[in-house]
């Protein structure tokens, strides 16, 4: 199957699910990046666009969310959820009101525009606001159910997609996204690996480095962050004994971090973190994958430390 | 306006004043300043202008209001009380755990309360999406607003202002309470954010200047407001911190003050004084 960005499938899924007139997508300035283009050619009529000022945006979205509307607001990630915060924490979190957060480029597969513009910190961000729930999809069918979730949920949710065309895990005929539950790719009694958005292909990959070296490990997606699928998780750590977590997102506050917390009190067990520690860069996305060890070597190698550690 | 509606509106506002300052006495904090400057606003918006029901706080087709210098809480509440949404006894509840009068107003928990604000600039972006939302659903309510002068300050303010313009929102009325202080002093001395009035036209928006104490100026901006297409409204309305207490008027120190036992009660006394001669004027 073809490759494609999640961010591609985010402005389709408006597109398909977004006959609903109550429904109103907002962007600033960046819907031919962020695809949401792709919703204003079929309902330009409730395509909003609010130039470059995405605090505005936020608090737009709130307004508009108070007349009743179910309000998609989207930018890149560094600036819905770094630059925005306040707005999304006090406008729509505290709130509780129905706004959509599409934010898109998140991590460092956003390559060649660098640092500034490579998000690592919103999951850690939008984790710290209650009421917001996180969703974070590994390809296209997911994302498409993802944001039809998003739409039948009331409240607030932020979904996070990628620039970086990427490869399909999921089984377009079986696959069925449940918000809030993980998905179990590969059963394993060894070691587990827990694995969210474009990590999700190279758990996989781990998973088949291991089971040549005699491993047995277990592959989860985590596509909601927030609420974390907490079952999941304690039954991986007590029939596994071993967790390692990947993300294209910085080291602490992210996945990494919202699985310790359900293991550290429930069910311990030996971990180990990959993301990134450390600002991005320039350069071209699958060097800089590599070379901030978000790769299937690197988690099968750190799933190997986890295990040593029983 | 006749003689007796204003004498009406103005008792009410010194009711509302009463409200505002019982209800930072009691919780030992809170804002009374820009609280009393905009009680004549609040009056006149609740009492007079705003269509709104107490009962049906709800109604998707009410007029909006929302309290963009949420810090100014205690008027809002002090209205919505009076207004009958909750017992007038309740805003001694303000600010303490077991009240839903939270320190800034919140939309969750109070009822007549639109949106939840306080933290500045934010107030004007979301009285912009409601009134977008009236646009799109044809519909015919109108959005009031009321910012601090001092608030102009946040760039917030100004992407909000363009994005009126741009949308053409001309069922959205804002406010600004120009009282010339913020709580490190003078606001042209902290970070001037004057020319307010001319920011705003220049920013595309139907500008009025008036007197925020000054029942017939501020409904005839009002009403003016109404009848202007293709462009929102902002009301500059000159206004004096502290109004009508003698000890707070044109005190920066009394922006985040609550009054003690002593000045309280001489305050309530100024009010109730000043409302006795309105009542027997003609």
């Amino acid at each position: 199957m073809a490759k494609k960005a999640t961010r591609e499938s985010y402005g389709e899924a408006l597109a398909k699910f977004g006959a609903n007139e109550n429904i109103l997508v907002l962007d600033a300035d960046l819907s031919k990046s962020t695809k949401t283009d792709t919703f204003k050619k079929v309902y330009p009529e409730r395509f909003i666009n609010v130039g470059i000022a995405e605090g505005n945006m936020m608090t737009v979205a709130a307004g508009l969310a108070t007349c009743g509307k179910t309000v998609f607001a989207s930018s890149f990630a560094m600036f819905a959820a770094g630059r925005a915060f306040e707005q999304v924490r006090n406008s729509i979190g505290y709130t509780n009101l129905n706004v959509k957060i599409g934010a898109t480029h998140a991590g460092i597969s956003v390559g060649e525009d660098g640092a500034s513009h490579q998000c690592l910190e919103d999951i850690g961000l939008m984790r710290t606001i209650p009421n917001m729930v996180i969703i974070n999809p590994a390809d296209d069918i997911e994302t498409e159910q993802a944001v039809k979730a998003a739409i039948e949920h009331d409240g607030p949710v932020y979904m996070r997609f990628g620039r970086l065309a990427v490869e399909t895990v999921n089984d377009p005929a079986t696959y069925k996204f449940e918000l809030g539950k993980g998905v179990t790719l590969k059963d394993g009694r060894d070691v587990t690996i827990i694995a969210t958005g474009l990590m999700v292909p190279q758990a996989v990959e781990a998973g088949k480095i291991l089971a040549e070296q005699g491993i047995d490990a277990r592959v989860i997606n985590i596509h909601t962050i927030k609420p974390i699928d907490q079952e999941l998780i304690i039954k991986a750590s007590k029939e596994t004994g071993a967790i390692v977590t990947a993300e294209e997102h910085y080291i602490m506050g992210g996945l990494g971090s919202a699985v310790a917390e359900v293991v550290a009190q429930n069910a311990p067990c030996p971990m180990r973190i990959i993301g990134t520690d450390r600002f991005g860069k320039s350069g071209k996305p699958a060097e800089l994958l590599k070379e901030y060890g978000l790769t299937a070597e690197n988690i099968a190698e750190k799933a190997k430390e986890a295990m040593s550690m029983k | 306006m006749d003689k007796a509606k204003i004498k009406q509106l103005s008792i009410t506002a010194n009711n509302i004043r009463k409200n505002a300052l019982t209800a930072v006495h009691y919780a030992a904090s809170g804002h009374p300043g820009g609280s009393l400057s905009i009680a004549d606003l609040m009056s006149l918006l609740y009492f007079e202008v705003m269509n709104i029901d107490p009962k049906n706080p709800k109604n998707p087709d009410r007029d909006r209001f929302v309290l963009s210098k949420g810090h100014c809480a205690p008027a809002l509440y002090g209205t919505l009380a009076e207004r009958g949404y909750f017992p007038v006894d309740y805003v001694k509840t303000f600010r303490s755990a077991s009240s839903f009068l939270q320190g800034h107003p919140d939309m969750k928990g109070v009822p007549g309360v639109d949106m939840s604000s306080g933290s500045l600039g934010q107030g004007i972006s979301a009285a912009c999406g409601m009134a977008l939302a009236g646009k799109l659903d044809n519909k015919n309510y109108r959005v009031y607003t009321v910012l601090g002068d001092g608030e102009c300050e946040e760039g917030q303010v100004w992407e909000a202002a363009m994005f009126a313009a741009h949308y053409k929102l001309d069922n959205l009325t804002a406010f600004v309470d120009f009282n010339g202080l913020q709580i490190d002093g003078d606001i042209t001395k902290v970070m001037n954010p004057t020319p307010i009035d001319k920011k705003f036209e220049a920013f595309g928006w139907n500008v009025i200047v008036c007197d925020a104490h000054n029942f017939e100026e501020l409904y005839n901006a009002i009403n003016e407001a109404k009848t202007v297409k293709g462009k929102p409204t902002m009301v500059l309305m000159k206004s004096v911190k502290g109004k009508n207490v003698s000890f707070m008027e044109n005190q920066a120190s009394w922006h985040g003050t609550a009054p003690n036992a002593e000045q309280y009660a001489q305050a309530i006394a100024e009010l109730d004084k000043i409302n006795a001669e309105l009542e027997g004027s003609c």
